[in-house]
């Protein structure tokens, strides 16, 4: 989450879920906790009954917003300018906790003089390349830094986004000393002056008209919010999935974080940025990754041309003369070498760091489905726990990727829509798919239940709790631990002996677990202690004991400590009422046990608490500590008077008053030279599919965000291209308490099938009227790459708003629905389109536009021609809304717009030989799909260029509804 | 360059092609009534406060030609039921009809046994039999677990008129039974151990169906208690009247048997007690009706209504018939006072319908619920 | 007869201990639950929870359409159910979300093209809960797709039509056409118009364990009885199915299971109160909504509560079924609401059926006596 990453150090929620009940103010936005996180919510619920203000932001009234004090209805993708407008008052005003900001943000360092804001390139920042989409962060820098912009802007386009990625763990390395300041915050230069500039625009009138949110209820949630902060008082934000599943999501995010750094609220109880993950266990599959471009604790995935040594590798996150625990990048690298190969890993062969896989690129999911749409490249596929048929964005391109390859491993508790997409799809209907003809070969391996294996969630408070084993599983399912341990076993078997370079990372692993009972079950205690790490001294206490010597080992070092003391610190089960609100005996939280990070913060730069109301954590002069009620994020002995001495760098580096001990600078970032690709401060973007013109600026949407051109994610325009009439209204998904994601866990159960026993839209009255839609009755939403239709509930929860002086109706669906199961439906996210986030490729889910029409779809291929005639109708091509630059569109400069659209956008098969990519761009298109011909389906850009006249013109004025 | 959604033609669902173009509702289409709020305030607007009804609203609320009150405004969740329908099926109802006609029999099977008119005594005990017979079977198949019955007899309920019910047909079932078989007496020889038993079986005849004649008033009485002990509206609250409708009902039908079956010259008493019968099942059966505010209601509504209707007269003409019979000449007295008979049987058995059946109907509308209530509540709220 | 006076002590009125009164010597601390339903989040986790505990079968997979109710009310197959009620009013202490949004505009806008907006009162009232013209197409196509409507059509008063017609085809909690506009009607709310306002309330149902229990009263078999908790239980193993719990209930709990036979209802998990466990459905409610424990504790939390929410604007905020004078000497489990009990499904005033027993048998006795009379007084008169 760099997002968060950048901003303070480390991508994970600031704080514990207890933490919220000491907040005095809680903006709950993007996030429908009570239905999606409603156990944290019982915290929350305490706030309240404390007297805490609750705010709910979201285009939906939600069971959250029935519990909110005041719920903000908002247009779906406007949030930065809600939030920026907040900031800009704080700014105008300077209401900002000005004693905090200037000691523990970057607010008086000054920037470099090359740096041009969006105010003066109109929407771009400085160093924007219209070739590679992408931007060269060097003019980012603080004065003085320039040298060290980020290094791999000359590399493979979207390389960038490794470091975005990377900084779950640590900010963005930059030189610290030399940095200017000028503590007045006067200086033209200075962050808090630059930010002043660049905000200046957000004003409430804005906030109306772009996000529909009157003013007078701005003014209520902006005086909340910042009344309640300060030296007494403390608001808490917490946003979920409704922010990051966007193409511009870590933006905002960082507003967030911003004006939360602003009020003074980080670090400090009842303040802090409350990140909600997904489910169960997503913060751990993100510190212990299972993304392509990351090593357990957020260490980057070696690159092939950049880090052809590990001390190459090490120097690279190091930075230069870096303030922060990140300086001891070697140790963690070294230890996690060392816990991968055990004794072959020594010294003398650079502990085998040379046998690591290496990136060369973007490899994320959404472009490995392209590749197997394309075919040739990719062969197999392991699924395990996942459901893409189902709930990974544009569902259509997802299932014809699978029917492309030669095999498909499925590991799931139920036969779920991606083991039998090949008989059960969509596609099977519109004869895109013949399951007679489909080549996958697909194995279902019944997996175990998480009460069916022991181990451990780290969930959304980077809390690790171990989970017992309750019962067996079933028949043959088994856990993963035992299918991975196994699986690596035999294939060793199968190598032995081998002296194939390729073979002999396999064969180096240390792969020597001990294993139980009959099943031959590896043990997962075994497992965690490996993670916690060892020495010479057996388990280590924490990750300040890591070498780089090769004396010890870490699995994870952030997890470093869980095994301290030879116990397992995550399986704790203190009550809570036994012990403090922040129960540091229940489970075990990284870092080091901390439960409120940067919580030095919530002492003033000579130890004491702000005040009596808010103390966590201060300094004892006595006791010479930190002391409070929670483990202080901090050298526990390095005094606030501490300077740190010329020349110094590294963890010695941070000074008394660096609450922020993993940025590089020591402090929050209010302006992020790095480490966030898109931009330094957050702009306001309309989402890549919106009805609207961007209000803000010139620039329409993110001109860094990633797009795919495949005939299968055709974009709708936006303005200021033609066509955008022919997709009138917003959608927008999400999730139901009753059900689990991709529905692999509820939709296949009575108890929770029967609870929400059918897929359905939720549309206002005044939409319902509009369309004739009847409440129960069917309605079916377009887009140009799907048709899904779905029950209609019209309820006054969702409300039309005024935006740009016209009505936005929002349609909003939930996307658990499959062909499988006890409750069946269309799939939802088949309407979205690939167009993701460049920081950290996220798709874009929660918004889009399309249209309604009353009644059930057409069936089988008629399907297609539905799509085809809006595509045609709407001008939809693979060149549609992929501009990246709007000024280029406007101010034609030769090129049409499939010529414009090409820069930089990611290919099929990105990295392939040329003739591949020709291949599959040049594919002549048909104004009709050839079922079982999944590459004719699509609409060449030359066909609509050359006869406009197949461009419906916006409907005439006079025929209403009455 | 901002869409204009409200502003496009009409759509004709379903047909593809390139004229096909999304709009808006087609004329014919009717909006269909928006819920939540929306419809709050299309209330607020229409109805304004729960006690100045606009007339209009009266007229939308005016279910039913027959309703004696005006429907009253309530709210309600989703017009669900509050309570749930009884479970009881349609055997519960005949029930009602047989277990009265076999206590009004025994009644009448003294009369008929004292008096000496044998042909009818014969008749209404062999009736009686059969029809506690039925009773019985009318009972058990309706369980939900027949093959438990009987539980009925683990406990004795003073407070379960079922449990009550149980022991006094179990009490009622073998006396009327016995009564019954004492008939048979008179075709066994004259000498011997069977001439014992002939003789012994006239008077043990009596003395049983004496016994089923003091137990038989219980008999029909006792399922109006058993209505009445409900959550069910329109069987609770006319729980003073409920017992003497079902107890004239009972009589009524057993004079009806009698008139049916017995010879003219023997079933005076019976033409006699139909009358009293009838009129006290009318009589109570009209404030039942009546007395009640909304929970008379469905006494008035849909079957139930026509089933009473047609009770009424049927018993009225039955018990008129009955007399009438008495002074005509022999053979066509025979007739008419078959067919009264008819009518008195038919009469009593719609009876016990409608009561059934609009029991259930004041469980599927919560306003029978509610209303009542909600006017019991504010009334004590102004009272305090 | 002589035995009720003595009876009526436990059949109405105040009374503390209904576990003692039940013939427990030394019972524990009477156990309930207190549903605050001002902080439901309307998870379900109760629903779940309780089924998973219990094994009590899956309900119907339909959608009901009243928001996100879809279980439909409590029944043999649903012991816990939470309702979801969409209202135009905030809560007191929330701030109107609408409020100057497009939609205040947009209201106003639709009034211009009323009747199609619904604006029209007079026009909207005609259509409600006949369905006709825009919700007979819902409605059938609700049909085809749900397995018909069961239970009251419609809402308010506008159920009427709808149930009468007999539209009860499927189980109590099987899928129908509502006639969205009468789940609140009418709601006066004089005060309130355009989109300003919406609020959502959520209550999770259960069955009531009342002081007074008619269901237990009633049933001829003992398979209900006092638990030592003082809460009412089914023993499956002795409930012959007779369905008399059934009718009354007078909250509509109870239910019989149609596969089944038998009559089930929320045991308020008497095998985990006998481990000294909490119940299922309290263990897993993540706001504390529902809270577990002794009654007389719950009594006083509910009251501080009560007042707390009208300390901070929240007024309507009523409890329900906490009063031990009420008419079933009050509830196990009761709730504190938002709205009227009737918006929730719950009758306004219930009073066990059991108070009017007594009197039942002396009108019973009467009739019966008049039956005797009648019979003498017909047996009396001239053969002709």
């Amino acid at each position: 989450m760099p997002g968060l990453g950048a901003s303070f150090g480390r991508g994970g929620a600031t704080g514990d879920l207890q933490d919220l009940s000491n907040a005095d103010v809680i903006v709950i936005e993007g996030s429908n906790m009570a239905e999606c996180h409603p156990v944290g919510f019982q915290w929350v619920m305490e706030a309240k009954a404390r007297g805490a203000k609750v705010f709910h932001v979201d285009p939906r009234f939600t069971r959250t917003s029935a519990l909110a004090d005041t719920y903000v209805p908002i247009r779906t993708g406007t949030d930065i300018v809600l939030l920026g407008a907040i900031i800009n008052r704080v700014l105008t005003q300077e209401r900002d906790f000005r004693e905090y900001v200037v000691a523990y943000t970057n607010a008086s360092h000054l920037v470099s003089e090359d740096f041009q804001d969006t105010e003066d390139l109109d929407g771009l920042f400085s160093g924007f390349d219209h070739e590679t989409r992408s931007y060269d962060t060097k003019s980012w820098q603080y004065a003085g830094g320039e040298s060290g912009g980020d290094e791999e802007e000359e590399s493979s386009d979207s390389s960038d986004s490794e470091t975005g990625q990377s900084m779950g763990s640590g900010g963005a390395p930059v030189e610290h000393r030399g940095i200017q300041r000028d503590e007045t915050l006067q200086d033209p230069r200075c962050v808090y002056q630059v930010l002043k500039r660049h905000f200046a625009r957000y004003t409430p009138e804005m906030v109306a008209d772009v996000c529909g949110i009157p003013t007078e209820v701005f003014d209520e949630l902006a005086e909340a919010w910042i009344s309640n902060s300060g030296r007494d008082k403390t608001g808490a934000l917490v946003y979920s999935v409704g922010w990051t599943q966007r193409g511009t999501g870590v933006q905002y995010i960082r507003t967030g974080a911003i004006l939360q750094l602003l009020l003074g609220n980080m670090g400090r109880p009842g303040g802090g940025v409350m990140a909600l993950r997904g489910h169960a266990s997503i913060q751990g599959s993100t510190d212990i990754p299972t993304l392509y471009n990351l090593l357990p604790g957020y260490l980057q995935m070696p690159h092939a041309e950049r880090h052809r040594s590990l001390q190459e590798y090490v120097d690279s996150i190091k930075g230069t003369n870096q303030k922060g625990f990140w300086a001891n990048a070697d140790a963690y690298t070294v230890s996690l070498l060392k816990a991968y190969f055990g004794e072959e890993a020594t010294a003398e062969n650079d502990f085998l760091f040379d046998e690591l896989p290496r990136i060369n690129g973007d490899h994320g999911t959404y472009s490995q489905v392209m590749d197997m749409i394309e075919g040739g490249k990719i062969f197999g596929y392991f699924l395990l726990g996942q459901n893409p048929a189902v709930g990974s964005a544009n569902g259509r391109a997802q299932r014809l990727g699978m029917a492309n390859l030669d095999w498909l491993v499925v590991r799931d508790l139920v036969m779920i829509e991606s083991a039998t997409f090949w008989k059960d799809a969509p596609e099977v209907e519109t004869g895109e798919i013949v399951p007679e003809e489909c080549r996958t070969e697909v194995f279902f391996l019944p997996a175990a239940s998480h009460v069916e294996k022991e181990g451990t969630f780290t969930q959304t408070q980077r809390l690790l709790q171990w989970r017992e084993k309750a019962v067996n599983p079933p028949g043959d399912a088994t856990s993963e631990l035992w299918f991975f341990y196994h699986l690596g076993r035999r294939m060793r078997e199968k190598l032995a002996g081998s002296t194939d370079p390729r073979d002999q990372l396999l064969l180096k692993l240390a792969w020597d677990y001990p294993l139980h009972g009959q099943e031959q079950e590896p043990s997962s205690e075994d497992v965690l202690q490996e993670i916690n790490g060892s020495g010479p001294d057996g388990l280590l206490p924490g990750y300040t004991a890591l070498k780089a010597d090769g004396s010890t080992s870490s699995g994870c070092w952030i997890y470093s400590g869980v095994y301290a003391d030879g116990v397992n610190q995550a399986a704790r089960r203190k009550p809570g009422r036994e012990q403090s609100l922040h129960a540091p005996e229940w489970g075990w939280a990284w870092p080091m046990n901390r439960r409120v990070l940067y919580n030095r913060a919530s002492a003033d730069p000579d130890g004491k608490p702000w005040s009596e109301r808010k103390a966590l954590v201060w300094w004892d002069e006595d006791a010479r500590r930190w002391v409070g009620d929670d483990i202080a994020d901090f050298e526990a002995t390095k005094p606030p008077s501490y300077r740190p001495p010329e020349g110094a760098t590294g963890v010695e580096a941070i000074a008394g008053d660096d609450p922020f001990v993993m940025q590089s600078d020591g402090k929050g970032w209010l302006y992020a030279p790095k480490g966030v690709v898109d931009g330094p401060m957050p702009a306001h973007y309309e989402p890549a599919e919106s009805p609207f013109r961007n209000a803000v600026y010139t620039q329409q949407a993110n001109p860094a965000r990633e797009i795919y051109t495949n005939h299968l994610n055709e974009v709708h325009p936006s303005p200021p291209e033609n066509g955008s009439e022919v997709f009138p209204f917003v959608w927008f998904t999400s999730r139901l308490t009753e059900h689990h994601t991709a529905g692999g866990m509820s939709r296949f159960l009575p108890y929770l099938a029967e609870l929400q026993p059918a897929l359905f839209m939720e549309v206002s009255p005044e939409l319902a009227r509009m369309r004739g839609l009847e409440h129960l009755g069917w309605a079916h939403v377009v887009t140009a790459r799907a048709v899904v239709e779905a029950r209609v509930l019209v309820t006054d929860r969702l409300a039309p708003l005024k935006v740009q002086g016209t009505e936005v109706h929002q349609v909003w669906l939930p996307y658990h629905w499959g062909p499988g199961g006890l409750t069946t439906g269309d799939v939802v996210n088949d309407l979205a389109h690939m167009t993701l986030d460049p920081n950290v490729h996220i798709q874009e889910f929660k918004a889009g536009t399309c249209d309604v029409l009353p009644g059930r779809r057409p069936r089988g291929g008629e399907v297609l021609d539905l799509i085809d005639e809006y595509r045609v109708r709407g001008g939809v091509t693979m060149a549609s809304g992929s501009v990246a630059v709007t000024s280029d569109l406007l101010h034609a400069s030769g090129r049409d717009r499939a010529a414009l659209a090409q820069d930089g956008s990611t290919p099929v098969g990105a990295g392939h030989d040329p003739e591949q990519v020709e291949k599959v761009l040049g594919v002549r298109h048909d104004t009709r799909s050839r079922p079982g011909d999944p590459q004719q389906h699509g609409v060449d850009p030359q066909v609509l260029d050359a006869h406009p006249d197949l461009r419906r013109p916006p409907a005439p004025h006079d025929t209403g509804d009455e | 360059m901002t869409p204009k959604p409200s502003q496009e033609t009409p759509h004709q669902p379903g047909q593809p092609g390139f004229e096909h173009v999304p709009g808006t509702v087609p004329r014919e289409r009717e909006v269909p009534p928006p819920i939540g709020g929306q419809a709050a305030r299309m209330w607020d607007a229409g109805m304004g406060s729960r006690r100045n009804r606009g007339k209009d609203g009266r007229k939308r609320r005016r279910g039913d030609a027959n309703a004696v009150v005006p429907d009253a405004e309530f709210r309600s969740y989703y017009g669900r039921a509050v309570l749930k329908p009884p479970v009881w099926t349609h055997e519960i109802a005949y029930y009602l009809f047989t277990g009265g006609l076999a206590a009004g029999c025994s009644m009448l099977a003294v009369v008929a046994d004292v008096r000496g008119d044998v042909a009818a005594r014969r008749a209404l005990r062999t009736t009686s039999l059969t029809a506690v017979g039925a009773s019985a079977y009318f009972l058990v198949a309706d369980l939900g677990r027949p093959e438990r019955f009987y539980n009925m007899l683990r406990v004795a309920k003073v407070t379960s008129p079922m449990s009550v019910g149980t022991y006094i047909l179990s009490v009622f079932g073998p006396l009327s039974g016995a009564a019954a078989v004492a008939e048979l007496g008179a075709l066994l020889p004259e000498r011997g151990v069977p001439g014992l038993l002939r003789r012994v079986a006239g008077p043990a005849g009596s003395v049983a169906g004496a016994g089923a004649a003091l137990t038989g008033p219980l008999l029909a009485t006792y399922t109006a208690v058993l209505f009445a002990d409900t959550a069910v509206p329109s069987w609770h609250e006319p729980y003073r009247e409920l017992p003497f409708v079902f107890g004239g009902s009972a009589l009524a039908a057993g004079s009806g048997a009698a008139l049916l079956l017995a010879p003219v010259g023997q079933s005076g008493s019976a033409a006699r007690l139909a009358a009293i019968g009838a009129t006290v099942e009318l009589a109570a059966a009209h404030r039942m009706e009546t007395a009640h505010g909304l929970v008379s209601e469905p006494f008035h509504l849909g079957r139930p209504g026509t089933f009473l209707k047609a009770a009424r007269t049927l018993t009225a003409a039955g018990a008129a018939g009955g007399i009438a019979a008495r002074f005509l000449p022999r053979r066509a007295g025979r007739v008419v006072s078959a067919v009264a008979g008819a009518s008195l049987l038919t009469g009593s058995f719609l009876t016990r319908m409608a009561v059934f059946e609009a029991g259930v109907a004041s469980t599927k509308d919560p306003k029978y619920v509610v209303v009542p209530q909600r006017e019991r509540l504010e009334a004590r709220q102004r009272a305090s | 007869m002589a035995a009720l006076p003595d009876l009526t002590a436990s059949l109405y009125g105040r009374l503390d201990d209904p576990a003692r009164d039940a013939g427990y010597a030394d019972p524990p601390p009477r156990k309930g639950f207190f549903t605050d339903t001002s902080v439901c989040i309307g998870c379900k986790a109760c629903e779940v929870a309780c089924k998973e505990w219990n094994a009590v079968p899956e309900d119907g997979i339909d959608l009901l359409g009243m928001s996100y109710d879809n279980t439909g009310g409590l029944g043999a197959d649903s012991w816990r159910a939470v309702a979801f009620i969409e209202q135009s009013r905030p809560v007191g202490n929330q701030s109107a979300p609408y409020a100057g949004a497009a939609t205040g505009g947009t209201s106003q806008q639709l009034q211009q093209d009323a009747p199609a907006a619904g604006f029209d009162a007079f026009a909207e009232a005609a259509r409600l809960g006949t369905g006709v013209p825009g919700g007979h197409p819902v409605a059938d196509r609700a049909h085809e797709n749900t397995g018909g409507c069961g239970g009251g059509c419609g809402g308010g008063s506008a159920a009427a039509p709808a149930a009468r017609s007999g539209e009860q085809t499927g189980g109590r909690t099987g899928g129908q056409f509502l006639g969205m506009p009468g789940m609140l009607a009418p709601a006066p709310l004089p005060d309130r118009d355009g989109r300003q306002d919406v609020r959502w309330l959520m209550m999770s149902n259960v069955c009531k364990h009342c002081t007074h229990a008619a269901c237990l009263d009633v049933c001829p078999t003992g398979a209900l009885f006092r638990t030592e908790f003082g809460t009412v239980v089914v023993q499956e193993d002795v409930c012959n199915g007779c369905g008399y719990c059934v009718s009354a209930c007078p909250y509509g709990v109870i239910d019989k299971r149609e596969d089944d036979g038998r009559a089930w209802k929320c045991t308020l998990c008497y095998d985990r109160l006998g481990e000294d466990e909490t119940p299922a459905c309290a263990k897993a409610c993540p706001t504390e909504s529902i809270q577990f424990g002794d009654l007389d504790e719950l009594r006083e939390r509910a009251e501080r509560r009560r007042q707390q929410l009208h300390d901070v604007g929240v007024t309507e905020a009523r409890l329900y079924g906490e009063d031990p004078e009420d008419g079933v000497g009050g509830d196990g489990a009761f709730f504190l609401l938002l709205d009227e009990p009737e918006v929730y499904g719950l009758p306004p005033d219930p009073v066990v059926t059991t108070r009017d027993l007594p009197s039942m048998y002396k009108h019973m006795a009467a009739a019966a006596g008049f039956m005797l009379l009648g019979t003498v007084a017909a047996a009396l008169g001239r053969r002709s």
